[in-house]
C-alpha cells in the first residue's frame, strides 16, 4: 500500500528550529509541515503590513527556511506552512530570495491568497460570536479580518508542481489535509477520510506535544530528553490509517497517553470538530502501542462540511500597564499585600481611568485566585512578587500604573526590590462566520 | 484521593473559553470520572474563575472527558489582565480535585497510559 511521511516542523511561530532540521535530514518525508499561526500573530502580522507592504510574514521565516530549504531539497521533501501570515506573496518572494543565497534553482514557490476578508465584512451585517453585535459596529477598531481556509488551494499548488506552498490563515489541520489529499487523490467529499486526515493534522499541528512536550510531570509522567526533544512523523496510509512516530533517537516519547492528550486539545465537542475541510468526528478515535514510539490512531470520521468558515477579527483595544515589585523574607506576604493596598489607592487618589485592573501576590494567589490557591493550607511563602495590571484607554494611563509600582521603592513598605514595568498596545480577536462562497483564494507562482 | 493519581489532563483555549482533557492511566479508571468528575463538581471547583457553563464530553474509546469551560479566561488571551493568559495552568488546578477513594483492579506493571 503507498504510504506518505509526513511531518511537523514546527507547533507554533516562536518554535524550536533543529527538530526541523532533523526532520528534514532523517525523517525520510515526503512533506513537511510548519503551523505557525496564532489568533493575535495574523493581526500582529496585518498591523505590520500596514506599516510595510513588504512585511507581514512570519517573524522566523528566514531562519526557518534558511535552515531547512538545502535538506528538503535533497530528499524531495515538499514544504508546507502559513508562515506567509498576512502577507504571503512577500513571504514567497522572500524564500525565492534565499533560494538564491544558497544557490538552489528551479524551485517553485506557490503563495496562497485570498483569506484577507477584511474588506468584505467590514460593512457587513455579520454577527461577532462572542458579542452579539454587528461586524459593522466596529467601525474603525477592525483592523484585519481573516478567513480560515481550507486544505482544497494547498492542494491544487501541489498537483500543479508547487515545491513549497506559503499560505495565511489557512486552518492548522488543513496543512497536513492538503498534502494528504493530494498524495492519494481523495475525492474532496470522502468525509470519512478527510475526517481521519484531519485527526492526522490536528495530532501533529503543534508538532512537540504529541512527543512528549508539555506532558512531563515528575513522579507521575516522565519524558526522556526534552531539551533535545524530537518532533513528529505521521505515517499515513492509502486508507487513512496513520502510525504516529518520530526520527529515531531524538528526544521525548510517542505513547498512546501522549496522543490522547493531542487529540483532545482545544477540541469541544469532539463529534463535531469544525474546519474548512469537514465537520470531524474523533468520538470513536483509539490509540494502540504498535511498536517503540510509534502508535496506531485509528477512528476518525466525518461529516459534509458546513457553508460557512470561520473569520478570525483583530481589533484595536486600548492599552495594558502593568508594574511588579518583589518582597522576601518574614512577613514577604503583609508586605506585598500592603503595596497592592498602596498602589490601589494612589490609582484612585490620582485619578488613572482603569476599565479593569488586577491585584496580584505573584507566588500566593496570582493564577487561581484566593479559594483554590488556599486549598493546601495557605502556607506562608518566602518571598512574594507583587503585581499590578490595569486596562485602560491612553499609552499615557497605562504608564501610570507601573509608574504607581515603581514609586514604592521610596513610598512603599520595607525591602520592596526588582521593580519591571510595561504598558503595550492590545489587539482584541473576535470572530464571526461568512458563508464559504464570500471566500475565493487564489495562488501565485514565482520561481527560483 | 487526588484525581491526579488517576488521570492526566491537557489545558487548551479558543477565545475566552477553556477546554479541559481529563484521561484515565488505566481503562478501570474511566468510571471513576465519570462518576466523580461531573460538569458540575468541575463548575464548582473553580468558582469564580468560570463565569459561564461547564459543558461535559465524554469519549469511552480514549477512557477519556472533555470539558468546555466557557468565559474561563478573563477575555481570552490577547486582552487578559492575567499572568497565565491561556489559562494552561487549569489543567493542574482541576487535578487536584478530590474523589472518593475506591479501589481500582490495576494491571501491573503500569505502562504510561497504556490502558
Amino acid at each position: 500500500m503507498k504510504q506518505v511521511r509526513i511531518g511537523a516542523g514546527a507547533g507554533y511561530s516562536g518554535d524550536r528550529i533543529e527538530p526541523a532540521i532533523e526532520l528534514a535530514e532523517k525523517g525520510g518525508l515526503d512533506y513537511l509541515v510548519f503551523e505557525c499561526l496564532a489568533e493575535r500573530t495574523i493581526a500582529l502580522a496585518q498591523q505590520a503590513k500596514l506599516k510595510d507592504p513588504k512585511a507581514g510574514y512570519d517573524p522566523l521565516l528566514v531562519e526557518r527556511f534558511r535552515a531547512v530549504l538545502r535538506p528538503c531539497r535533497q530528499s524531495g521533501t515538499r514544504i508546507v506552512t502559513n508562515m506567509g501570515a498576512a502577507n504571503p506573496v512577500a513571504g514567497a518572494e522572500r524564500i525565492r530570495a534565499i533560494a538564491g543565497e544558497l544557490g538552489l534553482t528551479g524551485l517553485k514557490i506557490a503563495a496562497v491568497t485570498g483569506d484577507d476578508v477584511l474588506s468584505s465584512v467590514a460593512a457587513g451585517d455579520y454577527r461577532i460570536d462572542e458579542t452579539g453585535a454587528s461586524v459593522a459596529d466596529l467601525g474603525g477598531s477592525l483592523i484585519s479580518a481573516n478567513a480560515y481556509t481550507g486544505a482544497q488551494a494547498i492542494t491544487e499548488a501541489l498537483a500543479n508542481g508547487a515545491d513549497i506552498v506559503i499560505t495565511g490563515r489557512a486552518a492548522d489541520p488543513s496543512l497536513f489535509v492538503g498534502p494528504l489529499v493530494h498524495a492519494f487523490g481523495w475525492a474532496r467529499d470522502d468525509w470519512h477520510r478527510l475526517g481521519q486526515a484531519t485527526l492526522i493534522g490536528h495530532l501533529l499541528e503543534c508538532a512537540g506535544q504529541v512527543t512528549g512536550g508539555y506532558f512531563a510531570d515528575p513522579g507521575y509522567k516522565s519524558v526522556p530528553d526534552l531539551a533535545r526533544l524530537g518532533f513528529p512523523i505521521a505515517e499515513v496510509g492509502e486508507d487513512g490509517s496513520v502510525v504516529v512516530t518520530k526520527v529515531a533517537g531524538s528526544g521525548g516519547q510517542v505513547t498512546p497517553a501522549t496522543c490522547k492528550e493531542q487529540i483532545l486539545y482545544e477540541i469541544h465537542d469532539p463529534a463535531r470538530y469544525l474546519t474548512p475541510d469537514v465537520v470531524a468526528d474523533f468520538s470513536n478515535v483509539t490509540v494502540e502501542e504498535v511498536g517503540f514510539d510509534r502508535v496506531r490512531v485509528r477512528g476518525a470520521s466525518g461529516h459534509p462540511r458546513t457553508g460557512t468558515l470561520k473569520v478570525s477579527l483583530g481589533t484595536t483595544e486600548g492599552f495594558v500597564g502593568e508594574g511588579q515589585i518583589s518582597y522576601a523574607g518574614p512577613g514577604a506576604r503583609a508586605r506585598g499585600a500592603l503595596a497592592l493596598e498602596i498602589v490601589r489607592e494612589r490609582l484612585a487618589l490620582t485619578g488613572v481611568r482603569t476599565s479593569e485592573l488586577r491585584f496580584d501576590l505573584i507566588g500566593a494567589n496570582a493564577l487561581h485566585g484566593e479559594r483554590l490557591s488556599n486549598h493546601g493550607g495557605g502556607h506562608e511563602p518566602y518571598e512574594v512578587r507583587v503585581r499590578v495590571a490595569g486596562r485602560t484607554d491612553s499609552i499615557n494611563e497605562a504608564l501610570r500604573i507601573g509608574n504607581e509600582v515603581e514609586t514604592l521603592y521610596t513610598n512603599g513598605p520595607a525591602g520592596g526590590g526588582g521593580v519591571t514595568k510595561s504598558a503595550r498596545e492590545v489587539v482584541g480577536i473576535l470572530s464571526t462566520l461568512i458563508p464559504r462562497e464570500r471566500v475565493t483564494t487564489a495562488i501565485q507562482y514565482v520561481e527560483s | 484521593m487526588k484525581l491526579r493519581e488517576i488521570a492526566h489532563s491537557r489545558t487548551g483555549d479558543k477565545g475566552n473559553t477553556s477546554s479541559i482533557s481529563v484521561i484515565a492511566y488505566e481503562t478501570a479508571g474511566y468510571a471513576l470520572l465519570l462518576r466523580h468528575v461531573t460538569a458540575e463538581r468541575v463548575k464548582a471547583h473553580f468558582g469564580e474563575l468560570v463565569a459561564g457553563e461547564v459543558v461535559r464530553y465524554e469519549i469511552p474509546s480514549l477512557s477519556a472527558l472533555n470539558f468546555v469551560l466557557r468565559q474561563a479566561l478573563s477575555g481570552g488571551v490577547t486582552r487578559s489582565l492575567t499572568l497565565d493568559t491561556h489559562g494552561k495552568g487549569l489543567s493542574s488546578a482541576l487535578l487536584d480535585l478530590d474523589i472518593p477513594d475506591e479501589s481500582l483492579p490495576r494491571t501491573t506493571p503500569r505502562q504510561d497510559g497504556d490502558h
